[in-house]
């Protein structure tokens, strides 16, 4: 099948064999495929860890930036080019931690980007650290009394800003991720999707088994657009941790509220021209 | 002639409105014009001034001696009264004659504040004062209305006319001062405004920044302007957000900008990197103030140098160029654009709060002297998916497609040390070859960089180099000096690095003394000529108070070491 896919790349994999990466690449690739995308049309924009190597992976285009800084150059990115399908594939690390402050304000911002948070709820490329979503009473080499810190609760922080698509899914049901990365891709304005993910090496507690153990999916008639409701599942966690879209709130993405671009070329289209400029000398006279 | 006027007060109290209305009207009256502002780090209270210096002849820079003092508080009086020139006097509100009390020199009291009242709103006592001033210079009425015009609207331009009539109709003598020549009409404009309105000429689509005093009204004209250019001007959550968002928008074909000061640029250290190894085009300005830290937030000094030419980790390429004056501001920001996607690299514009502050008035920019070069590859001719971000080139550098715009091509970045494609490589091999192609960059920029400016007796015995903000007082102080029979020339650096060494060669051959002459402690530009020359300056003239060095004071210290 992959064969097929215009997404497939023979690039060599730096991923330890049974990480959870694996999956999320094959349904990545798969999901932009059933959306009928071309790989010239895709932006894939990541910081650094293990899960921040995907662009190597995909056929598409790729930006790997620095650590914690997926998401600015996704958004100059968008804004360059609105035609451009930009997604983020970076780790919790990465997304929760390091770049935190990104992750509020763009949450406020809505561009129409898609973050695909690979949570495997620790620091895998540096070996084992505590992660923003480690769970307390972690014990690494660094937390050597377990963690001590109140975990970060992206999924109840996402709808208290009021985010336009909040969605968790698992990379070991496959269907229910693929199916989630489409809806999240066509969603007009901001999207976070964290998707839990094992680290075989560094995360002896939240494994593979352990996740499917402790996740449910939503029910069908379960209402994304109940802020109330969806702040609730959020703080499911001991009992079950529910999978699906969480929270949806319909708004203008931040291009689309700039009432000045509307109808104008998108700014890579544009040509230059530096007399454009000349009226904007008038008020020096 | 030349006058030299200050305008003086706390702030909110109304001297930055005066001091823009009157500037207004000396340029329209054909005057030439430098001004400068000294403000604290406040919104209310403090001691501000601005300064301007008006004249039948062009001037690059202020001067400490005084001509007219326009004091709206008695602080205005003690501070600045000794500048004054012996006939040098002080204009002050009737309401301020007790406070000022006994005066060094002659103190003309004006019923301004009484003169808003009649006319119905306290409030613009200030244009009252403009009328006065203006009667006082025997300046053109006509051209002080029109220029409220361009400030005000409807019933309160109405009062502001009322206003400027009470000014004007105001009993009292006029003095005689020298009328220029009616000149083709000049603008008047800071280097930050140059500097974006360079930008813009240059088809800057989006300018990410977060706000810091004093690269802000960088912003500030291009937002203000964001709606009619169709552009993006974007508050970012940070510096290190507005340049990574930049370096986004440039990787995606459009031409992007980032500004800050120091500390902003501090942040942004780990991106100029981040610029250089994906070999992203990108222009940043850091209009600098006194460090470190928060320093001296709203004023001036040159300190950013040593820091600029190694921030960020590792190596990279990377040219620097300082702003001289508010003309240079338009055409060096448009070249850097083009420097930046001709070589894929950063380009970084040093201005600092002296320059932001100053408004000069200067011909007007010629656009037509403005080119968009890109250097963008159109795409064409590769097989499906045969493009390589990173390929290796004879002339060193890569074909750069923009992403999205080509169908069967991709395009990876990657800030990892990678290969051709653009990913990841552990190869030493590899490594070398693409370090080697990075910094050759660096001999590339050698052939592009400028002299710099020089000025004075062609074989002076005595050489000062200066760099930045200094040129217009180093321009006037040789000038005084080579009137008075002093052999000495200066020479100005705009292109700082790679550093143009050619002029300095030259005329230091000459000279029995070099002195450079910089607003900070280490001497940062000589530093920077020793370490590409092995060449050592004979004298140093530093200031690091946070003010400009000013006329008088270059010339006596000139004086004092020669
Ligand atoms: C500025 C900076 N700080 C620290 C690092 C080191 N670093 C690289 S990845 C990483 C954490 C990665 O964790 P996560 O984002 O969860 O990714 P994972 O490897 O688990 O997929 C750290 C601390 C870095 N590269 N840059
Ligand atoms: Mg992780």
């Amino acid at each position: 099948m992959d064969r097929q896919n215009p997404f497939h790349c023979q690039e060599e994999k730096a991923w330890c064999p049974g990480c959870g990466n694996h999956g999320l690449l094959e349904g990545i690739k798969e999901a932009l495929d059933q959306l009928e995308k071309d790989p010239h049309e895709v932006v894939v924009c990541s910081g650094i860890g293990q899960a921040a190597k995907l662009p190597h992976y995909i056929n598409a285009n790729g930006f790997n930036g620095l650590h914690g800084r997926s998401i600015p150059p996704a958004l100059g990115i968008k804004v360059a080019n609105p035609d451009l399908t930009v997604i983020i594939h970076s780790g919790d690390g990465d997304s929760y931690g390091e770049g935190g402050n990104h992750l509020i304000h763009n949450i406020r911002r809505n561009p129409d980007i898609t973050h695909f948070v690979h949570d495997n709820q620790i620091y895998g490329l540096t070996k084992g650290q505590a992660s923003p979503t480690t769970r307390q009473g972690h014990v690494t080499g660094i937390q050597t009394e377990g963690v001590q810190l109140e975990p970060f609760n992206p999924i109840a922080l996402a709808i208290s800003l009021d985010c336009s698509f909040v969605a968790r899914t698992f990379m070991g049901d496959k269907e229910h991720m693929v199916k989630i990365m489409k809806e999240a891709i066509q969603h007009k304005g901001y999207a976070l999707v964290d998707i839990f993910q094992p680290c075989v090496v560094f995360n002896k507690i939240n494994t593979f088994k352990w996740y499917k153990e402790n996740t449910y999916k939503l029910d069908d008639d379960y209402d994304p657009t109940d802020k109330i409701a969806a702040f609730q599942k959020s703080q499911e966690y001991d009992d079950g941790i529910p999978i699906g879209v969480i929270y949806k709130k319909e708004k203008p993405s931040f291009l689309e509220g700039i009432e000045y671009l509307k109808d104008q070329p998108s700014l890579v289209k544009r040509d230059l021209n530096p007399d454009n400029a000349k009226s904007f000398m008038e008020g020096f006279f | 002639m030349d006058y030299n006027l200050l305008i003086g007060g706390s702030a909110g109290q109304g001297i930055d409105t005066l001091g823009t209305l009157l500037e207004k009207v000396l340029q329209r009256c054909s005057y030439s014009i430098f001004s400068n502002k000294d403000y604290m780090s406040r919104i209310r209270g403090g001691h501000n001034f601005i300064q301007i210096r008006f004249s039948t002849k062009p001037v690059y820079c202020h001067k400490s001696t005084l001509d007219f003092l326009v004091a709206f508080d008695e602080i205005t009086v003690k501070e600045h009264q000794d500048r004054l020139t012996e006939d040098g006097i002080i204009f002050a509100d009737e309401d301020l004659r007790e406070r000022i009390g006994e005066a060094h020199r002659k103190v003309i009291y004006l019923p301004v504040k009484k003169g808003a009242k009649e006319v119905g709103n306290p409030k613009v006592f200030t244009t009252v004062f403009l009328g006065a001033l203006i009667r006082i210079y025997d300046l053109d009425l006509k051209i002080g209305k029109k220029v409220l015009g361009k400030y005000f609207k409807d019933e309160i331009l109405e009062v502001n006319h009322k206003a400027i009539l009470q000014g004007y109709e105001i009993n009292m003598d006029h003095f005689s001062i020298a009328k220029p020549e009616e000149q083709e009409q000049k603008i008047l404009i800071n280097a930050n405004q140059g500097i974006a309105l360079g930008a813009m000429a240059a088809g800057v689509s989006f300018y990410s920044a977060y706000p810091m005093t004093p690269s802000t009204s960088i912003m500030n004209f291009l937002a203000s302007n964001q709606r009619e250019a169709k552009i993006v001007v974007e508050q970012a959550e940070d510096e290190i957000a507005a340049i990574n968002m930049a370096i986004g928008a440039s990787y995606a074909g459009i031409r992007s900008m980032t500004g800050t000061s120091g500390g902003g640029f501090s942040l942004m250290t780990e991106a100029l990197g981040l610029a250089g190894i994906t070999e992203t085009p990108l222009v940043v300005a850091n209009v600098q103030r006194p460090g470190p830290a928060t320093g001296f937030p709203t004023r001036t000094e040159q300190s950013d140098l040593s820091f600029i030419l190694t921030a960020s980790h590792g190596e990279i390429p990377r040219m620097i160029t300082v702003i001289r004056n508010a003309e240079e501001a338009f055409y060096k920001t448009a070249k850097a654009f083009n420097l930046a996607e001709k070589y894929q690299v950063l380009v970084i514009i040093l201005n600092d709060q002296y320059l932001a502050d100053a408004n000069q008035t200067i011909n007007p920019y010629n656009f037509d002297k403005v080119a968009i070069e890109r250097n963008l590859d159109n795409g064409e001719g590769y097989d499906v998916g045969e493009y390589k971000r990173y390929q290796f080139t004879e002339d060193g550098i890569s074909p750069r497609i923009v992403p999205g715009m080509v169908k069967g091509q991709t395009v990876l970045s990657d800030s990892d040390e990678h290969d051709e494609n653009g990913n990841i490589t552990e190869s030493a091999e590899v490594r070398v070859k693409m370090v080697e192609k990075r910094m050759s960059k660096l001999s590339m920029l050698e052939k592009e960089v400028e002299e710099p400016w020089y000025m004075g007796s062609e074989e002076p015995e005595t050489l000062l180099v200066g760099w930045g903000s200094t040129y217009g007082v180093l321009k006037e102080a040789v000038e005084t000096l080579n009137h008075e029979g002093v052999s000495v020339g200066a020479l100005s650096f705009g292109d700082l690095y790679p550093l143009p060494r050619k002029a300095f060669n030259e005329k230091r051959k000459y000279a029995k003394k070099t002195i450079n002459v910089e607003q900070n402690y280490t001497g940062q530009l000589a530093k920077l000529i020793r370490q590409e020359t092995g060449i050592s300056f004979d004298e140093s003239i530093l200031k690091f108070d946070g003010r400009q060095i000013d006329l008088e004071e270059v010339i006596a210290r000139v004086k004092e070491v020669i």
